[in-house]
């Protein structure tokens, strides 16, 4: 850049950098070019199949068999599916047991993986560095391990029948992950404002609460948000110990579907998935930065 | 200060209710778990001691062995291909697109979020051969090639679920190896630049070196959690046709579910968990540093 501006500077524009001049554009056009189908392509990839999805959720049952394959729905309006969708596919009620498993589920983890991460990492005692390590080796556990026993324990207990299965299970599972995350956040804030307000006479409660709380409440949000995710998305859970069909959570009720219409039945079975996939889309349209930030550091659950 | 912050009774309640949880719920069932693998039987039925043959079925039974297979062989192709692609696009953010990539990335990204059963339903319906035509056998017809019934033989179903797979995870490798090649120094590049390296030969001698560490801890992760593949597999074919693609964790659910064999179904969940324990061990000798950094 600085070369051009020197060599025309004096007002004697040397022929020889035209061509030169020429190729530049030519070339960053042509790379631009290049960008651009690469870009198309794999943004296709990605979004095309939803947008599939979307358009087949609003096609009838003929549409479905006789039109050919790319073809776009005759009704734009048409929302027959997703009434069929809710009120036969019995969606609401799987939704509503969703929602009554995954919040109380997150509130705990959140709860009680914040107040160890605090402990385990701003308050000194000793064996905390071991705790942590116990609490890290149930990220690699697989849930399998574990689904037998719970199984025989819920059954003997009497929980069996109820949603309580899954909130128990989910807020122990989301653990580890939350108290890793949170010890980590914990470990990013000098120790000097801690020892501050013991200085000043706080006491640790309200160390905890006045000082730890705030500091570290982006975090907690973040991990709140992968755990939504991982909870919300949970098969294996919620298939072992969801028995009757009023205790189906989104997911097994969703897997069940096609056993439910059948194979055929094309329009509902869209608007289901169509509905499954809007209630994540609606939280990653505003928080997707937060989103991809978390779910990396959460990387290690694999 | 000691007093304050090593205060027992408060390190009690807020570590307890934590622990406590953990404990019963993960590390009480682990243990009942391994316990189960000697006995045979279900909670409803009851359980008798059967000694070691459980270990013994473990070895003997062929089911075992062909899941054993599909899950090792499941995980190591989908990392190298989740992994490659996943690495692709993160150049193709870094050195490409640049400022621009934000958006790209974003959209790229957001497979990773939607819930597996959606996901795999909706690849069913890509796939499908018979009594619809679905896009990708619509579109292989009109390239000429002629359609496939995918989930008719367990290596083309293998491959529609790499295929789903890569489409659900490829934005997250590419934003974990992005963090990585972003880190790499503008003045290193630039001097290979002034050296004469440009595009692949750049990429091949100076940034593969350089982000080997964050491409090896995304190889990691990627076996680890492609192990334990337990939803997509359910969702997309079932373990079929017959049990050819059945991986370890969905034979332990059907074996513990349906034939309620709860103590060949921990063995085989404890294989499981070995399997990833041997990962997992692998991860925090190798990359110690990027997991603190988190």
């Amino acid at each position: 850049m600085s070369q051009t501006l020197i060599s025309a500077a004096p007002g004697v524009i040397p022929t020889a950098t035209r061509p030169v001049r020429r190729r530049r554009p030519a070339r960053a056009v042509w790379r631009s070019i290049w960008t651009g189908a690469i870009v198309a392509v794999v943004l296709m990839i990605v979004v095309y199949p939803l947008i599939w999805l979307v358009l087949g959720s609003l096609k009838s049952q003929p549409e479905f068999l006789n039109n050919p394959t790319f073809s776009l729905p005759e009704n734009w309006t048409n929302f027959d599916n997703y009434i069929t969708a809710v009120t036969d596919g019995n969606l609401g009620t799987y939704a509503r047991n969703s929602v009554l498993a995954v919040f109380p589920s997150l509130a705990l983890t959140i709860l009680f993986g914040v107040a160890a991460g605090f402990a385990l990492e701003v308050m000194v005692w000793k064996g905390r560095s071991t705790t942590l390590l116990l609490f890290l080796a149930g990220i690699m556990v697989p849930g399998q391990m574990i689904l037998l026993p719970l199984f025989t324990m819920y059954f003997e207990v009497g929980l069996t029948g109820s949603l309580w299965p899954l909130i128990i299970t989910y807020t122990a599972i989301g653990l580890p992950l939350t108290v890793f995350m949170m010890a980590t956040f914990f470990r990013g804030v000098p120790r000097e404002i801690f020892e501050a307000a013991t200085l000043d006479g706080a006491s640790i409660y309200r160390m905890f609460f006045s000082l730890g709380l705030p500091l570290v409440r982006n975090a907690i949000f973040t991990v709140a948000l992968v755990q939504f995710f991982f909870i919300w998305n949970d098969l294996l859970i919620a298939l072992t110990f969801t028995n009757r069909d009023e205790l189906r959570t989104i997911q097994v009720g969703l897997l069940n579907f096609r056993g439910q219409f059948g194979q055929v039945d094309y329009g509902p079975t869209f608007a289901a998935i169509c509905l499954n996939v809007f209630a994540t889309l609606a939280i990653y349209l505003f928080l997707n930065q937060r989103v991809m930030k978390g779910l990396t550091a959460g990387s290690v659950k694999g | 200060m000691r007093h304050v912050l090593g205060d027992r009774r408060a390190i009690a309640l807020l570590l307890g209710p934590a622990l406590l949880v953990y404990t019963l719920v993960m590390l009480v069932p682990v243990v009942w778990s391994l316990g189960y693998t000697f006995y045979e039987g279900n909670a409803i039925t009851g359980f008798e001691p059967v000694g070691l043959d459980n270990f013994a079925r473990l070895v003997e039974d062929p089911s075992v062995r062909e899941a054993l297979w599909f899950t090792v062989r499941f995980a190591v192709v989908l990392t190298v291909v989740q992994v490659v692609v996943g690495y692709l696009l993160a150049l193709l953010y870094v050195f490409v697109l640049r400022r621009a990539s934000g958006i790209v990335r974003t959209l790229v990204f957001f497979p990773v979020v939607l819930p597996t059963v959606a996901v795999a339903l909706m690849f069913q319906q890509l796939f499908e051969s018979a009594p619809r035509t679905g896009p990708v056998n619509a579109l292989l017809e009109a390239v000429g090639i002629g359609g496939v019934d995918w989930f008719a033989s367990g290596s083309t179903a293998f491959w529609v679920i790499i295929a789903m797979e890569t489409w659900r995870s490829m934005g997250f490798y590419a934003v974990l190896l992005y963090a990585g090649l972003v880190d790499i120094p503008e003045e290193t590049l630039e001097s290979a630049r002034l050296d004469g390296a440009a595009g692949p030969r750049l990429v091949r001698h100076i940034v593969l070196p350089l982000s080997l560490p964050v491409l090896l801890s995304s190889v990691i992760f990627s076996i680890n959690g492609t192990l334990k593949v337990f939803d997509s597999v359910l969702a997309l074919t079932n373990g079929g046709p017959g049990n050819q693609t059945t991986p370890l964790t969905l034979y332990m659910y059907q074996t513990s579910f349906t034939y309620g064999e709860y103590g060949f179904g921990s063995s085989i969940a404890l294989l499981l968990t070995a399997l990833c324990l041997m990962v997992t061990l692998f991860i925090f000798r190798s990359s110690r540093r990027d997991l603190t950094k988190a």
